[in-house]
């Protein structure tokens, strides 16, 4: 077949797979968050809709899309309509510069061998960053359109917590491109290839142990989950920044929520956890490695949902300022002098 | 021409979306007009072949900055700004004010037309250097800053020190340890 009209539609296909893989993974969290907590709470989680309730987050969109779609009076409408659209759609498109797996010819299908991953960019990482960043605009519009004072509270915190934890995150991502002497996501996973001593793969979270604690803190942080979900806080906010949404415009900040929350797991395999590269795993199964991991850690983030309290405000501000940015700074400067000692 | 088609559609985006931003009544759009604006002009950046100064200005002016303006409008809650309800007796509306704006403006204009003549008599290829390097590269970038433009890089760092400090000094009430 013609290469010239092959490679196109396989970029085409990627991207309408990786949009899919992130509609049905948000899906996949819906059921796996109130599974996990069921049997935390030792009870069984939903277990009615389809065989042991794996149906539970379809028949829940369903519902929603024939709910009645509310606005309050006083609330702005463009922005209100806006502001969901906006979380959603920074969600699916930080994405895009993520790799998930190594080159390949699709089994000799192209003759040049293709890259798995919708973008390939020179500041991928700057890129994801940038994007994921202006999400926190959905977030912070919907509480201050709905005109109401818990979602405006919600959509308060949401920002400052944003510009807090945003500094640590930055500075923890910056230890790993000085190590990698790359911006581009792909080479930092391509220099975590080999072992150490034969046995221990050349993963950055050996190196940058502190880094990692850091960039998943400030992750949780970013992504607005427990113990740092503040923009919704439903003991104190009501619902928080969504409070005064209903029906479809409600469903897009969860589904915004847990795209985010598989994109900052895919970074974290990719810049930290060698990214496709696994012990005798070979290239062509990558892509299942980085699965395994990814959803490790959307285990954890789950896990630590349902056992971590949430903190109280003063404390994340406190928190953020005073022990992890400065804690982020010496490792940046720790990790810049080690490099220039080590390859001068 | 591809190149050309995006300067004119993103230029004329980030013109456009600047002067609303001055028109708008309600300080909450006006802030949303400037991301539109930054993030064209980002797009320009990345027309320009710079992508590091692109991500550098979404990241820091429309992601960090812009939330800090949303952030402190929101605090506020700014009312709709109304013509008629405008405080005639401010201080910056007295006329020897308007005269010294006027003046300012008159200045800007010609600054700006002296600068724009020059780079145009100029003609030298964009996104480039005479040696051929490429400054939108982070690696030459970097170099650039800390050889050549050292003592502006410095000097600046040091400029929003102090802007930092007075701002802390201001804020800071009589008799607050």
């Amino acid at each position: 077949m013609d290469q010239a009209l092959l490679r196109p539609a396989v970029i085409g296909l990627m991207i309408f797979i990786v949009f899919n893989a992130l509609i049905i993974a948000s899906a996949i969290l819906v059921y796996a968050e109130r599974k996990i907590m069921g049997f935390m709470q030792q009870r069984y989680g939903p277990y009615l809709v389809g065989p042991h309730g794996m149906m539970q987050p379809f028949a829940d969109i369903l519902k929603l899309l024939f709910k009645e779609e509310l606005r309050p009076k006083g609330a702005d409408k463009w922005l209100f309509t806006l502001a969901p659209v906006l979380a959603v759609v920074a969600a699916f498109a930080a994405f895009a510069t993520v790799p998930f797996g190594a080159e390949t010819t699709l089994f000799g299908l192209l003759d040049e061998p293709i890259k798995l991953g919708v973008a390939d960019v020179n500041v991928g990482v700057l890129v994801v960053f940038a994007v994921t960043s202006m999400g926190v605009y959905g977030i912070v519009l919907a509480g201050w359109s709905s005109n109401s004072k818990y979602a405006l509270f919600g959509g308060l915190r949401a920002s400052a917590q944003m510009i807090s934890y945003e500094l640590s995150y930055a500075t923890a991502i910056a230890a790993v491109i000085l190590l990698a002497g790359s911006m581009s996501v792909r080479e930092v996973v391509d220099s975590q290839t080999g072992f150490w001593l034969g046995f221990i793969p050349k993963w950055y979270i050996f190196l940058q142990p502190l880094g990692f604690i850091i960039y998943a803190i400030a992750g949780v942080a970013e992504t607005n989950r427990a113990p740092f979900d503040f923009p919704e806080a439903e003991q104190e906010l009501v619902a928080g920044f969504n409070t005064e949404y209903s029906s479809v415009r409600f469903a897009l900040f969860p589904q915004a929520e847990y795209i985010n929350m598989v994109t900052m797991s895919a970074v974290a395999t990719d810049l930290y956890l060698g990214g496709w590269h696994f012990p005798f795993v070979p290239e062509y199964l990558g892509w299942l490695a980085f699965l395994a991991k990814v959803g490790f850690i959307l285990f954890v983030y789950i896990w630590m949902r349902w056992t971590v309290p949430r903190y109280r405000y003063d404390q994340l501000m406190k928190f953020g300022w005073k022990y992890l940015f400065p804690a982020s700074v010496i490792n940046l400067l720790v990790t810049a002098a080690m490099v220039l000692y080590f390859n001068a | 021409m591809p190149e050309s088609v995006l300067f004119y559609l993103l230029s004329g985006l980030a013109v456009a979306a600047s002067a609303l931003v001055i028109g708008q009544r309600n300080p909450m759009y006006s802030v949303l007009l400037l991301i539109v604006s930054f993030a064209a002009l980002a797009g320009l950046y990345i027309v320009l072949d710079a992508p590091f100064v692109a991500m550098a200005q979404m990241i820091i002016y429309a992601g960090a900055i812009m939330v800090l303006f949303l952030f402190v409008v929101m605090l506020l809650n700014a009312p709709q700004e109304d013509g008629a309800e405008w405080d005639r007796t401010h201080p910056l509306r007295r006329p020897g004010f308007a005269r010294i704006g006027v003046v300012l403006a008159v200045l800007l204009v010609a600054e700006l037309g002296w600068a724009l003549a020059k780079v145009v008599s100029l003609g030298s290829p964009v996104g480039g250097r005479a040696d051929g390097a490429v400054i939108g590269s982070v690696r030459e970038m970097g170099r650039v800053l800390f050889t050549q433009y050292s003592f502006a890089f410095e000097a600046t760092s040091v400029l929003i020190l102090v802007a930092m400090v007075g701002a802390v000094v201001l804020a800071r009430r009589e008799g607050d340890a």
